[in-house]
């Protein structure tokens, strides 16, 4: 049966993620997106994997939200509150979902995953050291490869070409 | 442990629904990022679930790449966006219409 945390951490959860798509301004969505992530990751803390929270943490609440944060800065005021949606389209997206959720969570409880428990301790975050190192190398050199590809190309687009005398300024 | 992996599984399928809905009804594009966030963090909550009940390393393992690709694509994902609010001043998805603007 699911402890008083897990129940507050889903609510938690669960809740700022209905926040961030519904909310009128911008800002605050993104400040309730923050809510999921870091609900996420006291998930990860509740599932014996402090380092993946760690992680999560710092590469999502840390970085990721305060990038979004700014980004939403960057547009116009107007737009930041403007909500532009079809009344129809809307419940059709809710009808979808709800079909969605109830279709796949009969599948799980219908299927053998209840029967998985487990007494053994959790992985050693060692383990996932040494997992890096050793069997995923090639993985982990490609990863840094896209993720400075990704950064220098994200620097590339967001340049802007001065109209004067056509010099690239950022 | 105290709780069970269909309870994660179940919190994760939520997730995965209300992200879904964001990406079918939402034209604010950067609120369709916000739900390509929640869809990628509930992969990883599943990720990391069945990593831990079965228990293997490998869960954690692929949940880190996946976080980390993850940060590389909503830094591409949000200059994309600025480029096009710069062709259009807009950032509905709808009047994205040529990517030459």
């Amino acid at each position: 049966m699911a402890d008083a945390a897990f129940l507050a951490l889903s609510v938690i959860t669960i809740g700022s993620a209905i926040a961030a798509l519904e909310l009128r301004s911008l800002v605050y969505g993104s400040i309730a997106l923050m809510g999921t992530l870091g609900g996420i990751a006291g998930f990860f803390i509740l599932l014996d994997s402090p380092f993946v929270a760690m992680f999560q943490l710092a590469v999502y609440v840390g970085s990721i939200a305060v990038l979004i944060l700014f980004t939403v800065m960057l547009v116009k005021r107007e737009l930041i509150f403007k909500k532009v949606e079809d009344k129809r389209r809307k419940f059709v997206g809710i009808a979808l979902m709800l079909v969605f959720m109830v279709a796949l969570g009969a599948v799980i409880l219908d299927s053998g995953i209840k029967q998985i428990t487990t007494d053994e301790p959790a992985v050693d975050f060692r383990e996932i050291g040494d997992d890096f190192l050793t069997y995923y190398w090639p993985a982990l050199i490609l990863m840094g490869l896209i993720l400075s590809g990704a950064v220098t190309g994200a620097l590339v687009l967001a340049r802007r070409v001065d109209e004067e005398n056509g010099q690239r300024v950022n | 442990m105290a709780n069970e992996l269909t309870e994660f599984i179940l919190v994760s399928v939520a997730l995965l629904g209300i992200g879904i809905y964001g990406l079918s009804v939402k034209r604010n594009a950067i609120r369709m990022l916000f739900a390509i966030e929640i869809v990628i963090n509930a992969a990883n909550l599943n990720m990391v679930a069945f990593g831990r009940f079965l228990p293997h390393s490998g869960g954690q393992t692929l949940a880190l790449f996946s976080i980390a690709i993850a940060a590389a694509e909503v830094a591409v994902g949000l200059s994309l966006i600025i480029v096009a609010y710069r062709m259009y001043h807009n950032i509905d998805i709808a009047d994205f219409r040529s990517l030459k603007g």
